[in-house]
């Protein structure tokens, strides 16, 4: 073929899609318009893990305010160029109010804040704040520290495994919560690591899960985002901690207890402001105590004497008398990071990049 | 010891979806047709399976659903080169998107469900035995199917009238229509075998692995199995011991991580990926294994009637 | 009475432009009946999932910021296709790419100075041939196989990137976090037109394919690389060296890659982040093949896949429409696209029985019917 007629086939094709335009869609009618929020996914929503407890808390709000508000999602939307796009596309149809909740949408969403000044933009995780642009996260090493108290109660072999999914902050602090909560009632508890390099790879999450079995460890626990951790448990008939959601369908017999993601109570309260014009940016880092982070369902085979123990600590951190990063506290290499009684701040928990004592191995980034 | 038994268990496990995959693939090739849509007819069978596997409590219907659907898929890939000749890399990375896509439309309402998975064989008195129990009569079904499959395989290539005709087809399909060999049917059933065998590797991680079904769950492993493929220089135990390795591979980077070392987890990551091409670049340096075994029209079109 | 595919004497101009036309159509009949059938206004969806992103300046950039890196990337493969050298890890060379200029960006941080953001580009570009020269070198020295290695090489790639933006790369500032600093203005593409974030990297692919047509129509290299495609042998013979085509097909498809790496971190990101491409590597491969390997024809797939990514968003948002049809349309479209070209070369024809068997007169092995038939 030669390149006359390649272009010709070309323009042709631009004819044909220019017909097609003729026939585009009439405009919406713009009659009371209900609040649109619009969500952006960085995953698609399954049924566990971090996007299905977002969207839980998507239909929680879509049920309160009924036809106050209109909510949208677009799932799976990766982090990089792209991300600004759906964003974009979703202020510009009117979404007044939007939620991007990954961390890699910081960027992105600020970029098209800044562009939209009229419209509210909440992200979740990150630290980055405009006019019109709020963040909110989570203390989830909160439900960490108490799982690992039923984890150091319930091993037999003293040895937990943690499937880990990539090195940062949120992640690190999770598992030296956890091995902090654990050692409180079991000084003797280690924790082995395994990192999958992926936040979703359910064969990969087996195979970790599966090592650290052959490794000695009688309970898992995971922060990645697919049941197969605790599947992997229930198959070798060893205990499980779950993470972001409830799975105890998936290992009835494993699952000890699940820490779990609530956004709920949180996001009622944005659309509520925004629905009254008193909307601000605010930083919000919200834990047990603002109902963002629980112990889910306990296992009956949990004796009554550790479920209570698990709950003084819970009313104990809602109350703030109980820190899970309180001194002393070593690092595993020995380095002494918070003096007797002295409380961690929140900026070095933002910027934790070492294991606690009892965590086994070395930090990757260091 | 127990260390040991267990460590191949768990390489077995591991390294199975990849070596029915490969070995689907491998055939496919070995009759000069090259399918990149792997990853696409693992996800269809991944999903075929688990969602017959739901609907009808039974693991085994489950699995010769997801080899019958991901041979349906492979059926549109060899219609698409074959008949109308199109090429074959382009075709099957189009594959590989359909599939992923289909497999995530037709899979929304089931990533919910759970489902028992297949168990693992267990006979009477052998599999309780110490040690050998364990290494020998412990497996998933699917794994002892996976050996007898190949075994099967190599026996057909090496050693039978079916098998010469194969190898003569992708060594030069003109040669082989001129005496009188069914060119154009003989690459549609070894495409075929290759979709069964890729929707059975899907299978075996949606309903025994895993078990479950959620979109991106192949994560990759059907790329893995087509360059597995080119590693084992297109014989079936090479195959075999290539899917395997790279199964070790990863187990052990995971094994040395949960002993605590200070290696970053990219770096052993990397490991399986760059044992390929290193072990790869060996076996290439010596020509006249590659050119005995590599079909030479692999990836070209053939019409009859030019 | 059957149909049956017949050769014709000489490649059909008109089937050369019926055929992606068919193709468009023949999706857009499926589109309709999936939309039809889950419930949707087909003239609607339609016009939702291809009309509705590019009636505005601001969705047309957005359908060229993205046609830019597949533009660029199959361009630089198709070199390489034509000459059967098959370097399916454009991507991992992307990657490459993003890293070498995000080196630069931090050697130099806070240095504003024109030849920053070149730099960056260069040391992009350089880096994507070397990630495509392993390839090429043990292609060459070794005989292994490009497909393999190229591919390994993605995962490789993509590791290290992960290892980088854990680790050494990270934004100090940025509370450990997986992504480097901004760049500063210096080292950030210009964009182009008033709104919106297109940048001159289209400028780029544009003229990688504009180079890409005249080597392959004008040069003597081009032409010897074509002959070695078609025929190996017969360039053996006529004193063409084979490798020459394996490092040229390679480093120009790693170049184009790694170029495209270090646009986009210069361009729309503005910085080096966990996920620097949304599988822009393969896609172009995709693009390389619908284009039928010729540089204008490279131009106007790339648009095409582009606008498939931009209404499967728009559908998404304005619909409903999970994202998961996306794929699937996209899936179907590149199948009836591929699939349609075999009419340039055949002709259907209607026969009766008796002869319809098709295995009957041997026959020479024909060259793949992909290659861009110039001397016409």
């Amino acid at each position: 073929m030669n390149l006359k007629t390649l272009s010709m086939s070309v323009l042709l094709t631009a004819v044909a899609l220019c017909c097609a335009s003729a026939l585009a869609a009439p405009a919406p009618d713009a009659k009371t318009e209900p609040l649109k929020v619009g969500f952006v996914y960085v995953s698609p929503i399954g049924d566990a893990g971090w996007t299905f407890q977002h969207d839980q808390a998507r239909l929680a709000i879509e049920k309160k305010f009924g036809n106050k508000i209109q909510t949208k999602y677009i799932e799976s939307v990766p982090e990089g160029a792209d991300a600004e796009r759906v964003i974009r596309d979703l202020a510009q149809n009117g979404y007044k109010l939007i939620f991007t909740t990954s961390f890699g949408f910081m960027n992105p969403t600020l970029k098209v804040a800044n562009q939209y000044p009229k419209n509210y933009f909440e992200h979740a995780t990150g630290f980055k704040t405009a006019k019109n642009m709020g963040f909110y996260n989570a203390r989830f090493y909160e439900g960490r520290y108490l799982a690992g108290i039923i984890a150091g109660k319930m091993t037999k072999t003293n040895v937990a495994g943690y499937v880990a999914s990539y090195p940062i902050p949120e992640v690190v602090m999770g598992i030296n919560a956890f091995t902090r909560g654990m050692r409180s009632v079991n000084p003797n508890a280690q924790v082995k690591v395994v990192w999958v390099n992926s936040w979703y790879d359910p064969g990969r999450e087996r195979e970790a899960a599966d090592t650290l079995v052959s490794q000695g460890a009688d309970i898992l626990t995971h922060h990645s985002d697919s049941t197969a951790v605790v599947q992997a448990a229930e198959a070798k008939k060893v205990y499980a901690i779950a993470y972001h959601s409830d799975m105890s369908k998936y290992a009835p017999h494993a699952q000890l207890a699940a820490v779990t993601h609530h956004w709920e109570n949180y996001y009622t309260g944005v659309v509520q402001s925004a629905l009254d014009g008193t909307w601000k940016p605010d930083r919000v880092w919200g834990g047990i105590k603002g109902g963002f982070i629980d112990v889910g369902p306990i296992n009956p085979v949990v004796p009554a004497a550790v479920v209570a123990l698990v709950n003084t600590a819970k009313a104990d951190i809602a109350s703030g008398k109980l820190h899970p990063f309180v001194g002393p506290m070593r690092d595993n290499e020995g380095k002494e990071r918070l003096a007797p009684g002295q409380t961690i701040s929140d900026e070095a928990l933002l910027k934790m990049d070492y294991y606690v004592e009892g965590v086994q191995g070395k930090l990757p980034t260091k | 010891m127990d260390a040991f038994v267990n460590l191949i268990a768990l390489t077995l496990a591991a390294g199975t979806p990849l070596a029915l995959a490969a070995l689907g693939e491998l055939v496919t090739e070995k009759s000069g047709v090259l399918n990149l849509g792997v990853e696409g007819m693992m996800t269809v069978g991944a999903v075929a399976a688990f969602i017959v596997a739901v609907n009808t409590h039974s693991p085994w219907l489950g699995i010769a659903a997801g080899a019958a659907a991901a041979a349906v898929l492979a059926l549109v890939f060899a219609f698409i080169v074959l008949s109308l000749m199109a090429n074959q890399v382009a075709t099957g990375l189009a594959l590989s998107l359909f599939g992923i896509g289909l497999a995530s439309f037709v899979g929304r309402d089931y990533v919910a469900k759970v489902i028992d998975g297949l168990p693992a064989l267990h006979l009477p008195v052998l599999s309780d035995l110490p040690i050998v129990g364990a290494l020998f009569f412990s497996y998933s079904p699917i794994i002892y199917l996976t050996l007898a499959l190949f075994a099967l395989t190599q026996w057909v290539l090496t050693r039978t009238r079916a098998g010469l005709i194969v190898r003569a087809v992708g060594e030069s399909p003109p040669a082989a229509h001129a005496i009188g060999l069914p060119v154009i049917r003989v690459r549609y059933l070894c495409v075929l075998f290759g979709g069964l065998c890729s929707g059975l590797a899907g299978a075996y991680l949606a309903v025994a692995y895993t078990p479950l079904w959620a979109e991106g769950m192949i994560a990759g492993r059907g790329w893995i199995a087509v360059a597995l493929v080119v590693f084992a220089t297109w014989k079936p135990w090479r195959a075999l011991a290539g899917a395997y390795l790279f199964g070790f591979v990863t187990l052990a980077q995971f094994q040395v991580q949960a002993w605590g070392t200070a290696i970053s987890p990219q770096f052993l990551s990397m490991l399986p990926y760059l044992a390929t091409i290193v072990v790869l670049t060996l076996i290439s340096r010596n020509a006249l294994t590659v050119r005995l075994n590599a079909p030479v029209s692999l990836g070209k079109p053939f019409h009859p009637g030019d | 009475m059957m149909l049956r595919l017949e050769p014709r004497p000489e490649p059909s101009r008109l089937a050369v432009w019926l055929s992606p036309l068919v193709a468009l159509l023949a999706t857009l009949a499926i589109g309709a009946a999936i939309f039809a059938w889950l419930g949707f206004d087909p003239k609607n969806a339609l016009a939702v999932f291809f009309i509705k992103p590019i009636n505005s300046w601001y969705g047309v950039s957005e359908l060229l910021l993205k046609a830019a890196p597949l533009m660029l990337i199959a361009n630089g493969l198709a070199l390489g296709f034509r000459a059967n050298v098959w370097n399916i890890g454009a991507e991992g060379q992307l990657i490459l790419g993003a890293l070498g200029a995000t080196g630069i960006a931090l050697a130099f941080d806070g240095v504003e100075a024109r030849w920053l953001l070149p730099l960056m580009l260069i040391c992009g570009t350089v880096c994507g041939i070397a990630w495509a020269a392993i390839p090429a070198f043990l292609r060459t020295r070794f005989r292994a196989n490009e497909i393999l290695t190229s591919l390994m090489l993605v995962y490789v790639a993509g590791y290290l990137l992960s290892f980088l933006i854990h680790g050494p790369w990270r934004d100090p500032e940025g509370y450990n976090f997986p992504q480097s600093i901004l760049f500063s203005a210096s080292a950030l593409l210009p964009t182009v037109g008033a709104e919106g974030r297109l940048n001159i990297s289209i400028f780029f692919a544009l003229g990688v394919a504009l180079l890409c047509w005249l080597f392959v129509k004008k040069s003597w290299l081009g032409f010897q690389m074509r002959v070695a495609g078609l025929a190996p042998t017969a360039a053996l013979y006529a004193g063409i060296p084979a490798n020459r085509s394996v490092w040229l097909g390679l480093l120009a498809g790693g170049g184009c890659a790694g170029l495209a790496g270090a646009c986009e971190v210069t361009g729309p990101l503005g910085q080096l982040t966990a996920s620097v491409s949304p599988g822009y590597g393969f896609a172009a491969i995709i693009v390389a093949f619908v284009g039928r390997l010729h540089p204008i024809g490279i131009v106007f797939a790339s648009l095409l896949l582009s606008l498939l990514y931009l209404g499967g968003e728009a559908a998404q948002i304005q619909l409903g429409l999970p994202s998961a049809i996306t794929g699937l349309f996209q899936g179907a479209l590149l199948f009836l696209l591929l699939g349609a070209d075999v009419f340039i070369r055949y002709r259907l024809r209607f026969v009766f029985s008796r002869l319809a068997s098709s295995d009957v007169t041997p026959s020479p092995e024909p060259a793949p019917p992909t290659l861009p038939a110039s001397h016409h």
